[in-house]
């Protein structure tokens, strides 16, 4: 194997800081965040799984059309954000409600998609957080033309990509990474391998050695990381954002970890997979693996904990307080927003409608 | 300015280079457009005279270059791109159809596109299979584009100029037939905007609606039947959407009779839209159902048949003998 091909290639083995007992392991790339920073992430996890409960709970009672939820893979969620700095952008997909409220969009503003008043309901101008894509890997090329377009303006700007193992599939992902590749644009596209594409397991998705392996046909380097390990996925995001902003051009990152629960709650994954499948990864849970790690060393106290609770029971509070009232829609929104100038024909049929409600007041 | 005599694809270029002078935030790429010039050459010298990163060439993939525009104008620039063929453009179509056309509304005007996807478009040219397909129908059943295709050399210049500084995205039919079509013209004069439809010969007896490459078609047609003693209206429509009702009505109404000319396939279409929005607007002065002269339900024929395909003089004038004259 030539250098260039092994600069290319992943680690043999996913990238593990902290293994599931919690237990530090030295690693020869990569080095553990300080403590500092692995606080902050605790809250942050702590948070996020407070997110994904939440939000489920208040699909059940009807306030949420749907959640797609993170539970399980909330170290990838933060992981991606904390990386970045104020003037990088994020790419989400609607699994990725987690990854956008940690990068400090407002909460009920996040979720106008999945409550279904709007497509997208926070300004993507004010925290660089672009619209959630649905359609899968779509919005990887959108990333590089934001990247790209950063370069040519002279800002070293870092664009992080999400998607998911089923996105990777996509024609749009392969595009996006040879794009990248191409034109040089610091992009890091992070693939959270959660090994289910709603029912679809990862075997029938692709079978190469990993995901990761995939950027060296592009000429991008890959690297993959424990998906449950905040310690580990903070050192590769970290050193990918790094080489990304000193031009080394895009890189890619595959974190395993593993979707606990259903693709959403309208989904039953007892039709397609066995709970004996499911077990070990509970196992791997990443706040408790953290936890651990915090604890034996000291670093995490009751006050610490009791912090981090409180800030997500907030959370919670302002999810349950603000997605609790029935939210206001106007129908003439419908029209208003395709074109900057309206067209006749917008005005004509939200007039149509406009008088069609009269009549039924009337 | 003087007039000069030049062609829609000298044009084009032209109204490329006066917009990348005039705004650095405009980019143009796409496959073969930079040392090429484009395989119609519409990009030809550009990458000379602004350098590789103003008009460069791309990887060989539409969804790509058109998901990078949407990245590169959410970022503040002004791309321009070119799908070189308009059956290439289909893996664009997700794009196009999901993030190009609805980004605006999705994020409630926060996000706009000023991005133009330049699509050379439909047949005459003699092209093996995929180099020739009217395509608009698609992208104008596409609420959130706007489609736009020229007819003439001054439109070629003014509506590509108007479109390169639109605020959202247009789809940029160029009729590849009449790239090499000269006229004389002064690209300093201004052109109506997107969104009008002009009348390019005046009749009082029957209309004729038209766009791109079926205008000097029908202009002929017109100039046939006027030595046998009909004289048709002929109107341009030059922006597809936002469709111009005002102009295309009023011109129907002076004549009563209406035949709409298209190259596209019939069946469900921008032409049967024409007859739709047209027949609802103006029953009461028509003394006929509006005829259409359009491509056949059939994919575009192989070079050595397409003669069959294509709207001629004779078959618009048939259908113009065809609107019940003796009943008026």
């Amino acid at each position: 194997m030539t250098s260039l091909e092994e600069r290319l290639l992943p680690s043999a083995e996913p990238v593990r800081l902290i293994d599931q007992d919690g237990v530090p392991h030295d690693h020869p790339s990569y080095r553990l965040p300080d403590r500092d920073v692995l606080l902050d992430g605790y809250t942050q996890l702590i948070k996020g799984r407070r997110i994904n409960d939440q939000a489920s709970a208040l699909v059940r009672q009807g306030r949420l059309a749907v959640y797609p939820s993170s539970h399980g893979q909330e170290a990838c969620q933060v992981a991606a954000t904390m990386v970045l700095r104020e003037g990088d952008w994020l790419f989400p997909t609607y699994r990725d409600t987690v990854s956008i409220m940690s990068r400090g969009v407002d909460p009920i503003e996040t979720l106008t998609l999945l409550r279904g008043d709007w497509h997208s309901g926070y300004d993507p101008y004010a925290r660089n957080v672009a619209p959630q894509s649905t359609p899968l890997a779509t919005q990887l090329t959108h990333a590089v033309g934001v990247a790209h377009a950063a370069r040519l303006k002279g800002e070293d700007t870092v664009v992080m990509a999400l998607c998911g193992d089923g996105g990777t599939s996509e024609g749009d992902f392969h595009e996006a990474l040879n794009f990248a590749a191409v034109f040089h644009a610091p992009v890091v596209f992070f693939i959270q391998n959660n090994e289910y594409a709603i029912s679809v397991p990862l075997a029938r998705q692709s079978i190469a050695p990993s995901l990761a392996h995939k950027g060296i046909g592009y000429g991008v380097p890959g690297e993959r990381a424990d998906g449950n390990d905040l310690a580990g996925l903070l050192a590769v995001l970290g050193q990918a954002v790094e080489r990304a902003r000193a031009g080394e051009g895009p890189q890619l990152v595959e974190a395993h970890t593993y979707r606990v629960q259903a693709h959403t709650n309208a989904d039953d994954a007892t039709r397609y997979r066995e709970d004996d499948e499911v077990t070990p990864w509970l196992e791997r849970d990443p706040i408790k693996r953290l936890e651990a790690y915090l604890t034996a060393q000291g670093l995490l106290d009751d006050a610490a904990r009791e912090r981090a609770e409180g800030a997500a029971a907030q959370l919670a509070d302002q999810l349950r307080d603000g997605l609790m009232p029935e939210p206001v829609v106007d129908p003439a929104e419908l029209f208003v927003h395709l074109y900057t100038e309206q067209t006749q024909q917008m005005r004509e049929q939200a007039a149509f409608l406009r008088d069609e409600l009269a009549r039924e007041e009337a | 300015m003087t007039h000069v005599k030049i062609s829609m694809a000298q044009a084009l270029n032209q109204a490329l280079r006066d917009a990348m002078k005039a705004d650095d935030t405009v980019l143009m790429f796409g496959e073969d457009v930079g040392a090429l010039g484009g395989v119609f050459r519409i990009t030809d010298g550009l990458t000379a005279e602004f350098g590789e990163d103003r008009c460069f060439d791309t990887p060989l993939a539409e969804a790509g270059i058109v998901g990078m525009a949407v990245g590169l104008a959410m970022n503040g620039m002004r791309p321009v791109v070119e799908m070189q063929f308009d059956a290439f453009g289909y893996p664009a179509f997700e794009q196009i159809v999901s993030h190009v056309a609805k980004m605006r509304n999705r994020t409630r005007g926060r996000i706009t596109l000023p991005m133009v996807i330049r699509m050379p478009y439909a047949g005459g040219i003699g092209g093996v299979e995929h180099h020739s397909d009217s395509s608009e129908s698609y992208y104008a059943h596409t609420p959130g584009l706007t489609v736009v295709a020229p007819a003439t050399v001054a439109d070629a210049y003014t509506l590509l100029r108007k479109a390169i500084e639109f605020p959202d995205p247009v789809v940029f039919m160029e009729p590849k037939k009449l790239y090499w079509a000269k006229e004389e013209v002064d690209l300093t004069e201004d052109q109506p905007g997107i969104g009008t439809a002009v009348v390019r010969r005046e009749g009082a007896d029957a209309t004729l609606i038209a766009y791109g490459p079926t205008v000097p078609v029908a202009l002929e047609a017109a100039e046939v039947a006027a030595a046998e003693g009909r004289q048709l209206s002929v109107v341009d429509l030059r922006s597809i959407v936002p469709f111009d009702d005002e102009t295309v009505c009023a011109a129907v109404r002076r004549t009563g009779r209406a035949v709409v000319v298209a190259e596209a396939s019939g069946f469900a279409s921008v032409s049967s839209e024409i007859v739709a929005r047209v027949t609802e607007r103006c029953f009461h002065s028509l003394a006929a159902p509006i005829r259409r002269v359009t491509g056949f339900d059939i994919p575009y024929p192989p070079p050595k048949l397409e003669k069959y395909q294509l709207p001629g003089v004779d078959r618009i004038l048939d259908a113009v003998d065809d609107l019940q004259w003796e009943d008026s």
